[in-house]
C-alpha cells in the first residue's frame, strides 16, 4: 500500500522537489554577500559597544532591491507554503479518488480500508513536514542576519522581530506543524466533502482563518507575559497613543533593552499607580509637543510593559508547532474513525 | 452446501430514503448467480454492503461466512467488479497489475500476464485511454488474479458494446470454468443473464421476488393458453404469475411443481425472459395496488 502511495504521490512529490530547488538555489547564490555584508557591518558585537542602532540601520538600509524584496517574498511564501500543501495535496490526495470511483478498487483489493488511509496520511504527511521544514530551514539560515539586525532598526514596528504576528511563523520549526496540520486538515475536509474543489476551498479558507486569528488571539498568551516597569522622563517620551475608554497613553521609550521583544500592551500609570489619563494635562492638549512632553517628564509616571521576551522564541516554537501537530494528529484520527465506520458512502 | 451471501432483514438507509430494506436472501455457493431486477431495487446498494463499501443501517450480511471486509483475509477472499469499472486513469495496464500485486498476497501474476495478453490489452497503454471493453477486462484480470473465492460483479456489461458484452461475458465463464470461483452479478439485461447464469434471483424494491436454479425455475413455469376461465377456479398447487383475458381467451404464467393434466390449456414453456418480466411486474402490480389501498 506504502508503494501505491508513493506511486500516486509522485506529481505532487515532483513539483515540491521543484519548488524547493528553486528556492535553495536563489538562496545559496545570494546567501554568502549577504552574510559578506553582516559580518562587515559590526552587528554581531555592536551590544558590547552600544552602538547596535546606528549600525544595524546602516546595514539595513544597504539592503536595498533583491534582499530588501526578497526577504518580504520569503516571508509571504513561507506563509503561504501550508496552506497550498493542505489544499493541493491533502484534499485531492482523497477526492481524486472518491470522484473517479478508483476508491472501489482500491478497497477491494487485500488490504483493509485504515491501512489505505494510514498510507496516504502517513506518507502525505510525512512529505508536508519535511517540505515545509527544509523551506523554513533554508529560509531561516538566510534571513538570520537581517532577522538579528532588524529589531535594532531605528524605524521598526513590531512586525519585525523574530517572536511576533508575521516572523514567528515562518522561522524555526513551526511550518512543520502547519504543513501537519493543513494536510490532515485537507485530508478531513476530503472526506467530508467529497469533493475536490469544495475540499480545496474550505481547506484553504478554514486554514487562513486559523493563520489569521491565531498569532492575535493565541499566540501571545500561550505563556504568561512578562512585565517591566520604566519611568518616564521628559527626554525618553516619544509620542502619545490612543487607547480604550477615551483614555490616551504616553507611548513607551523604544529602548535597546526592548529589541527583538514581543511588546503585547503597555499602560501609564501615576505615582499613585492608577492609570494615567493624558487628557487630564493641560499643555498635552494643545499642539505644543515639546510643552506637553516637559508637562509629562514632570509627573513620575511609568510606563508598565507586557511583553514576551525574545528569549522565549524556541519555547514559543515548540508550543506552536506542539500543538498544531496535536491537532492533526486528532484530525488523523477523527478520520480513521470515520472511514472506519464507512460514513464515506457513495 | 454453504451461502456465499446471506443477508437478513438487512437495510440500507442515505438520511431519509431507504436504498434497501428489509431484504433476506441466500445465495448459494458454485454458482454464476444473475440478480436481476429494475432500475432501483437495491442491486448495487446490496452489492456494495456485500464487499464492505457501505456499512448495513440494520439487518446482517455474511459473505463466504464473515462479516464483509472484515480485515485483509476476508477481503482477499472475494474479487469485485464496480459499476463502470473504475480504474486509475493515469495509469497503464501493466501498473495495475503492479497494483495487484502490491495489494494481494494471492496475486497470480502467470494468469494476469496471460489474460491481459489473450483480451489484447498493451501493458504500456494508459488505463484512461482503455475503451469500456477493455477497460471492464482489465478490471476483471485484476480481480480474477487476486484469486478470489467469489466474484461479485455490478452491472459488468450495461456500457459495453454487444460485441464487447460477449467477449466479457466468455472471459467470465473461461474464468469460472477454470478456476471454480462462484459469481454474483447484477444486471438489467435478462438476456446477458440468460447466456451465463445457473441460478437467478429477481429484486424488486429490496424484496427477492424468486430464487432458485435457472433450470428448476425454467421447468416449474408455464405459460398456458386456453378458453376463457376464472383464475381462483385454477386446482391448488397452481399458482397464477402473470395472467391476461381476452373475452374468449386466457393466457397465464404458472408456477407449479405437478404436471398439468387438464387438455383443454395449451402449455409453453417459459423463457428466462418472460419469467423476470412476469415476476417484476407483478410486483409493480403489488405495489400500485398497496398505494391505490393507502390512497
Amino acid at each position: 500500500m506504502i508503494r501505491l502511495s508513493m506511486l500516486q504521490f509522485r506529481a505532487q512529490a515532483a513539483t515540491g522537489a521543484v519548488a524547493l530547488a528553486v528556492f535553495a538555489v536563489i538562496l545559496a547564490a545570494s546567501g554568502p554577500h549577504l552574510f559578506g555584508m553582516y559580518d562587515s557591518s559590526g552587528i554581531a558585537t555592536c551590544q558590547a559597544h552600544g552602538d547596535c542602532v546606528p549600525l544595524a540601520t546602516s546595514f539595513v538600509n544597504k539592503l536595498a532591491g533583491f534582499y530588501a524584496v526578497f526577504y518580504f517574498i520569503g516571508i509571504g511564501f513561507l506563509l503561504v507554503v501550508p496552506a497550498v500543501i493542505g489544499t493541493f495535496w491533502g484534499a485531492p490526495l482523497i477526492t481524486r479518488e472518491l470522484e473517479a470511483g478508483t476508491f472501489q478498487l482500491a478497497w477491494t483489493q487485500s488490504v483493509t480500508r485504515a491501512r489505505w488511509l494510514a498510507a496516504k496520511l502517513g506518507l502525505g504527511a510525512l512529505a508536508a513536514m519535511a517540505t515545509a521544514g527544509l523551506f523554513s530551514l533554508l529560509l531561516t539560515w538566510w534571513s538570520g542576519p537581517v532577522d538579528t539586525a532588524a529589531p535594532f532598526y531605528e524605524q521598526n514596528s513590531v512586525g519585525f522581530i523574530r517572536l511576533g504576528y508575521a516572523l514567528f511563523p515562518t522561522r524555526g520549526i513551526t511550518p512543520v506543524g502547519y504543513a501537519a496540520f493543513a494536510f490532515a486538515l485537507g485530508v478531513t475536509a476530503a472526506i467530508l466533502i467529497r469533493r475536490t474543489v469544495p475540499a480545496m476551498a474550505a481547506t484553504l479558507g478554514c486554514f487562513a482563518f486559523i493563520q489569521i486569528v491565531w498569532p492575535i488571539w493565541v499566540r501571545p498568551h500561550l505563556l504568561s507575559p512578562a512585565h517591566t516597569t520604566v519611568a518616564l522622563t521628559a527626554a525618553n517620551i516619544s509620542g502619545l497613543a490612543g487607547g480604550p475608554g477615551g483614555t490616551t497613553f504616553v507611548s513607551p521609550p523604544s529602548l535597546p533593552a526592548m529589541a527583538g521583544d514581543w511588546v503585547l500592551s503597555f499602560q501609564t500609570i501615576d505615582p499613585a499607580g492608577r492609570p494615567f489619563n493624558v487628557n487630564t494635562v493641560k499643555a498635552c492638549l494643545g499642539n505644543n509637543f515639546q510643552a506637553c512632553q516637559n508637562a509629562l517628564g514632570r509627573l513620575h509616571l511609568r510606563d508598565v510593559i507586557a511583553y514576551q521576551p525574545a528569549s522565549r522564541f524556541w519555547a514559543f516554537q515548540w508550543y506552536e508547532t506542539g500543538i498544531f501537530f496535536a491537532t492533526a494528529l486528532v484530525l488523523a484520527g477523527f478520520c480513521f474513525w470515520w472511514i472506519g465506520r464507512r460514513r464515506l458512502s457513495i | 452446501m454453504g451461502a456465499v451471501i446471506e443477508t437478513c432483514g438487512l437495510g440500507k438507509r442515505y438520511r431519509r430514503t431507504w436504498a434497501l430494506r428489509d431484504c433476506t436472501l441466500a445465495i448459494p455457493e458454485g454458482r454464476v448467480a444473475g440478480l436481476v431486477g429494475p432500475n432501483g431495487a437495491g442491486k448495487t446498494t446490496l452489492l456494495r454492503l456485500a464487499v464492505g463499501l457501505l456499512a448495513p443501517t440494520c439487518g446482517t450480511i455474511g459473505v463466504l461466512g464473515e462479516a464483509p471486509a472484515a480485515g485483509p483475509a476476508q477481503l482477499a477472499r472475494v474479487g469485485f467488479l464496480a459499476q463502470d469499472t473504475p480504474v486509475y486513469a493515469r495509469m497503464s495496464v501493466a501498473g495495475h497489475l503492479r497494483l495487484g500485486a502490491w495489494l494481494n498476497p494471492g496475486w497470480d501474476d502467470e494468469l494476469a500476464r496471460h489474460r491481459i495478453a489473450q483480451v489484447g490489452l498493451d501493458p504500456r497503454q494508459r488505463a484512461g485511454s482503455l475503451s469500456g471493453g477493455e477497460r471492464a477486462q482489465l478490471a476483471l484480470t485484476l480481480a480474477l488474479a487476486k484469486r478470489p473465492e467469489l466474484l461479485i460483479l455490478d452491472e459488468p456489461v450495461a456500457s459495453l458494446d454487444p460485441l464487447a458484452r460477449r467477449e466479457f461475458l466468455r472471459g467470465l465463464m473461461e474464468a469460472v470454468a477454470e478456476h471454480g470461483v462462484s459469481v454474483v452479478l447484477s444486471s438489467h439485461l435478462v438476456a446477458d443473464l440468460e447466456r451465463v447464469c445457473d441460478y437467478l434471483v429477481v429484486l424488486v424494491a429490496s424484496r427477492v421476488r424468486i430464487a432458485g436454479e435457472v433450470s428448476a425455475l425454467l421447468a416449474s413455469h408455464h405459460r398456458l393458453s386456453g378458453p376463457r376461465r376464472d383464475p381462483g377456479a385454477l386446482p391448488a398447487g397452481l399458482e397464477v404469475i402473470e395472467e391476461s383475458h381476452t373475452d374468449k381467451q386466457s393466457i397465464l404464467l404458472v408456477r407449479t411443481d405437478e404436471p398439468i393434466h387438464d387438455p383443454s390449456w395449451t402449455i409453453k414453456p417459459v423463457s428466462m425472459e418472460d419469467l423476470v418480466l412476469a415476476y417484476m411486474s407483478r410486483a409493480r402490480d403489488d405495489r400500485t395496488r398497496r398505494l391505490e389501498a393507502v390512497s
